[in-house]
C-alpha cells in the first residue's frame, strides 16, 4: 500500500515537473520589465513602462526613433517642408493596416493629432503638438499639416510614443486590447503577471524574426535575479540591481548590455527658495559635489558625468563639467560670501528610484562636509509629484529627466525649479524657428552653457541602460533614445 | 439559537457599514493626486484638469462615497483610474490567485500542524515532544521570504525544477497553475504550520486536565485514543480561531512573497494601487478584505456552533 502511494506521488511529481519546463517555440522571447505598465495606452499618460511595451513593437507614427536617436520615416514614407517651414506635407505608405484589417489613412492620421491636441485632450506630451494649426486631408495617402509658428522639432515631435496614429474605431480600447500597426499584435494581458504580444502576419514592413513577444513584470530586484538565473526572462534591458551585473557579465549565458540614455540626472534645485536664490549658493552647491563619488557609490561605476542638461552622446552636446569641478574649499569661501545661516535646514526631498535614494544619502554627505544643513526625507513618486512638482516646497531633490531633447523645460518659469530667465526663453523661441541645423546646433550649445553658467541645477550623471539578456540573442537596444524595448530587429542566433 | 444567528448577522452588517465609512475617508485623505501621477513630470495643468473631470474626481466627496457604496451593493466598485477597467474584474483576476494560494497553503498548514501537534501532546515531555517543538520555533523565527528565497535558489536556479516565480495562469491547466503555487505555498505554509502547531499542542495539553479524560483513562483507554477521541475535539476551538485568522492574514498578508516570486495576488494589487494612488482600488480592496474578515469570523462563529453543543441552546 505504501509502495503503491509513493509510486503515485513519484508519478505526480514527475508529470508536474516536466510540464512547463520544455521551452516554447524559440521564435519567442521573454523581456523582464520592473514596473508593469497601469494599461497599453501611450497616448492618455506618462508612465514609461506603457511606451517600453508598445512602442514601435505595437503602435507606430508617422515618423520613429532609430537605436542610435536618429529620426527615420514609419507610417509616412516621405515628407516636404514648405520654405516658410510652416507646411510638412507627409506622404503615407500604402499598404499599411490596422490589425482589426482595416486600412491607415490620412482620415486616422488627422484623427490621432486633432485627437492629441483637443481641449479634453489626456495627453502627458500635449507640448508637442501645440504649435499645429491645422490638419488637412489631401488625398487618403497626403496629409498636410500647418504650424502656427515654424518648429524645426516637428519631426522629432511625431517619433514620440506619444504621437502614435491610431485608429477612431479603436480607441475605446486602447487601454486594455490596443489595435495599432505595427509588427506585433496585442495578444492577451494577465494582469500583474504579464503581457504577450503576436506576430502580425500581414504587416507592411519588413517581416520581423520573432513570433512571440512576453513581456514579464518583476519588481523585486531579487525575484528579477533569480528569474534571469533560472532562465525564466530571456532579456532584462533595464535590469534593477547594477551590483548583479558582474555576476551576468561572468557568466557565458549572458551577455551584459550598457548603453546610454536620455535620462539626465540632476540636483534639482528651487531657484526661487533661499538660500538657492542666490546665485552664489548655487554655485556653492556645484563645487561641493563629487561626482564621480555619486556614479560608484550609487550607480556602481555606471553613468558619465554631465555639466548641463544635455545628453552625452548628442553631436551637439559640449563638455561643462569644468564649470562645476570638486572643488570643496571653493564651496565653502562661497557659502561664506552668501552669508548661509547654519540654522536654516535645506530639505533635500527623495523620490523612490535607488538612484535618488542612494545617491542622495551621498549629495548630502557632501554638502554637509562644506557645512551646508541638509536634511532628508523620503517620498513616493505621488507626494513627490505633490510636494515638490507642483507645491514647489523643496530646496533640492534628484530626478532623472528622461525625456529627450527636454532642454526646452528651462523655459518654464513655472517648471518646478523655477527657473525665471528672460535670455534663456528667448533663446528657446529662437531655437524653434530655426530650421537650419548649424544654426540649431549653435543655439543649442548657448543653451547648454547658459544653464551652467547659471548653476540652475547641479548636474549629475547621465543615467546609464544597464540590462543583461541571454548571450544569443542579438539586435536588442544598447541605448534608448527613447523608453523602448524595440524588438522589431532581435534574432535569436544558433 | 436564532437569536445568536440574528446578532451575529446584526453586527456583521454594523461593521461593514462602518467600516467603509472609515476606509473611504482615511484614503481619501492621503496626500497625492491620481491624475498627476498618471500624466507625470511634463504634463500641462489643462491636460490634468482633463484627466480628473475624465476620472470623476471633480465630483464632491460625499456624492463619490455614496456613489461607491451603493455601487458595491450591486457588485460595481467602479472603475480603476490606472488600469481603466472595472474595479471588480481587477479583484477577480487577482483573487484567483490569491485564494488558491491561501487555500494550498492552509491546506498544507493544517496537514503538517495537526498530526505535529497531536504528535506532540500526546508525547509531552519526551523527545519527541521536544524535537517538534524546536522545529516549529526555528519555522517561527525564519523570515518567510528567506525560505522563500532558499526555495528559489535551490528549486528554481540550481535545479530547474520551477521556475523563479510568475503565475501560467489557470487557462495553460490546472496542473501549471498549481505548480506556480508551490514555492510560495510551501513558505507560506512554513510560519503559520508553527504557529498552529504549538495552539493545538497546548490547546489538547490543556483539555487533558479536565474531568471527562480522567473517566476515559479510567475506562482504560490509550493515550492515543483519548487524544483522538476525546481531547481532539474539545481542543478545536482555539485552534479554529486562529486558523480564521490565519485564512484572513493569508489572503493580502502575502505581499512579501508575492513579491518574491512575482505573483500577481491582492497583496501586489494593493501595494501597486497605493503607489499609483488608484485610490477606488485601495478602497475596493481594504473593503473586500474587511469583508472577508468579517465573514471568516461569522463563519467560525456558526462552526463553534457545530463543535460545541452547549451553543446552541
Amino acid at each position: 500500500m505504501l509502495k503503491k502511494i509513493t509510486e503515485y506521488f513519484a508519478a505526480v511529481l514527475i508529470l508536474i515537473l516536466t510540464i512547463g519546463t520544455s521551452s516554447a517555440a524559440d521564435k519567442s522571447i521573454t523581456i523582464g520589465m520592473q514596473l508593469e505598465p497601469p494599461n497599453l495606452n501611450p497616448t492618455g499618460g506618462a508612465a514609461a513602462a506603457i511606451d517600453e511595451v508598445v512602442y514601435a513593437n505595437l503602435f507606430e507614427g508617422l515618423t520613429r526613433f532609430k537605436s542610435d536617436g536618429s529620426v527615420a520615416p514609419a507610417l509616412a514614407k516621405s515628407w516636404t517642408i514648405s520654405a516658410n517651414g510652416l507646411e510638412y506635407t507627409f506622404n503615407l505608405n500604402d499598404t499599411v493596416t490596422f490589425h482589426d484589417g482595416t486600412p491607415m489613412t490620412a482620415k486616422d492620421v488627422k484623427f490621432s493629432l486633432d485627437r492629441a491636441r483637443s481641449e479634453d485632450s489626456t495627453n502627458a506630451q500635449k507640448a508637442l503638438f501645440v504649435d499645429i494649426d491645422t490638419v488637412k486631408i489631401i488625398d487618403a495617402l497626403t496629409v498636410i499639416v500647418t504650424l502656427k509658428a515654424p518648429n524645426g522639432n516637428f519631426i522629432t515631435n511625431m517619433a514620440w510614443g506619444d504621437a502614435i496614429i491610431v485608429s477612431e474605431n479603436s480607441i475605446s480600447s486602447l487601454e486594455t486590447a490596443p489595435i495599432g500597426t505595427g509588427p506585433f499584435k496585442f495578444s492577451k494581458w494577465v494582469k500583474g503577471d504579464r503581457v504577450e504580444l503576436i506576430k502580425n502576419e500581414t504587416y507592411w514592413g519588413d517581416q520581423i524574426s520573432l513570433d512571440r513577444a512576453i513581456f514579464k513584470f518583476i519588481s523585486d530586484p531579487t525575484a528579477a535575479f533569480a528569474a534571469v538565473m533560472a532562465g525564466d526572462i530571456d532579456a532584462f534591458p533595464v535590469f534593477p540591481a547594477p551590483e548583479n551585473l558582474s555576476q551576468f557579465a561572468s557568466d557565458p549565458r549572458f551577455s551584459v548590455i550598457v548603453g546610454s540614455t536620455e535620462g539626465e540626472t540632476i540636483l534639482s534645485t528651487n531657484n526661487k527658495q533661499p538660500p538657492f536664490d542666490s546665485l552664489t549658493m548655487r554655485k556653492a552647491l556645484a563645487h561641493a559635489i563629487n561626482r564621480q563619488e555619486i556614479i560608484d557609490g550609487a550607480m556602481f561605476g555606471f553613468g558619465t558625468p554631465i555639466g548641463t542638461h544635455f545628453a552625452p552622446h548628442n553631436p551637439d552636446y559640449i563638455n561643462l563639467t569644468s564649470n562645476s569641478e570638486y572643488n570643496p574649499e571653493l564651496s565653502k569661501q562661497l557659502i561664506k560670501e552668501a552669508g548661509y545661516d547654519k540654522n536654516n535646514a535645506i530639505t533635500l526631498k527623495l523620490p523612490p528610484p535607488s538612484y535618488a535614494r542612494r545617491g542622495g544619502e551621498i549629495v548630502a554627505s557632501q554638502l554637509r562636509n562644506v557645512g551646508l544643513n541638509v536634511k532628508i526625507s523620503n517620498l513616493e513618486w505621488a507626494q513627490w509629484l505633490e510636494q515638490v512638482f507642483k507645491g514647489k516646497d523643496y530646496n533640492l531633490t534628484i530626478v532623472s529627466h528622461t525625456e529627450p531633447a527636454d532642454i526646452n523645460i528651462y523655459a518654464r518659469p513655472n517648471y518646478y525649479f523655477q527657473y525665471d530667465s528672460k535670455r534663456f526663453q528667448e533663446l528657446m523661441r529662437e531655437l524653434s524657428e530655426t530650421t537650419d541645423p548649424k544654426k540649431r546646433s549653435e543655439i543649442l550649445k548657448k543653451a547648454q552653457t547658459m544653464i551652467s553658467e547659471d548653476y540652475v541645477n547641479g548636474y549629475l550623471f547621465q543615467l546609464a541602460k544597464t540590462g543583461v539578456a541571454n548571450a544569443k540573442i542579438n539586435g536588442l537596444w544598447k541605448n534608448s533614445p527613447t523608453q523602448a524595448n524595440d524588438l522589431t530587429g532581435v534574432i535569436w542566433s544558433d | 439559537m436564532l437569536s445568536y444567528l440574528w446578532a451575529r448577522l446584526f453586527t456583521l452588517f454594523v461593521s461593514l457599514v462602518l467600516s467603509s465609512l472609515i476606509i473611504f475617508i482615511l484614503i481619501e485623505a492621503v496626500p497625492g493626486d491620481p491624475a498627476s501621477f498618471m500624466l507625470g513630470i511634463n504634463a500641462t495643468d489643462e491636460t490634468i484638469e482633463a484627466l480628473r473631470k475624465e476620472l470623476g474626481l471633480e465630483e464632491k466627496i460625499l456624492n463619490r462615497y455614496f456613489n461607491w457604496l451603493i455601487g458595491m451593493l450591486s457588485g460595481d466598485f467602479g472603475v480603476s483610474y490606472t488600469y481603466r477597467v472595472p474595479v471588480q474584474d481587477l479583484i477577480l483576476e487577482r483573487l484567483i490567485v490569491s485564494l488558491p494560494l491561501t487555500i494550498l497553503s492552509l491546506t498544507l498548514a493544517i496537514f503538517i500542524a495537526f498530526p505535529a501537534g497531536m504528535i506532540a501532546a500526546q508525547f509531552q515531555g519526551k523527545k519527541i515532544d521536544f524535537s517538534i517543538m524546536a522545529a516549529s520555533q526555528v519555522g517561527i523565527a525564519i523570515p518567510n521570504f528567506w525560505f522563500a528565497m532558499i526555495l528559489v535558489l535551490i528549486f528554481a536556479i540550481h535545479l530547474r525544477w520551477f521556475s523563479a516565480g510568475g503565475f501560467y495562469g489557470w487557462d495553460s491547466g490546472i496542473v501549471l497553475g498549481l505548480k506556480s503555487l508551490t514555492l510560495p505555498a510551501i513558505s507560506l505554509a512554513l510560519p503559520q504550520a508553527s504557529i498552529l502547531s504549538r495552539v493545538i499542542r497546548s490547546s489538547i495539553l490543556n483539555t487533558l486536565t479536565e474531568d471527562y479524560i480522567r473517566t476515559a483513562r479510567a475506562k482504560g483507554l490509550s493515550q492515543r485514543k483519548i487524544i483522538s477521541k476525546h481531547a481532539f475535539k474539545n481542543a478545536l476551538i482555539p485552534v479554529l480561531t486562529i486558523l480564521g485568522l490565519q485564512f484572513s492574514f493569508l489572503l493580502a498578508g502575502a505581499i512579501i512573497i508575492e513579491n518574491v516570486f512575482f505573483l500577481p495576488g491582492l497583496g501586489r494589487l494593493i501595494f501597486q494601487a497605493i503607489t499609483q494612488r488608484d485610490l477606488i482600488v485601495v478602497e475596493s480592496v481594504v473593503m473586500l478584505l474587511v469583508f472577508s474578515v468579517i465573514l471568516v469570523n461569522f463563519i467560525v462563529d456558526l462552526l463553534y456552533l457545530i463543535v460545541d453543543p452547549r451553543l446552541r441552546k
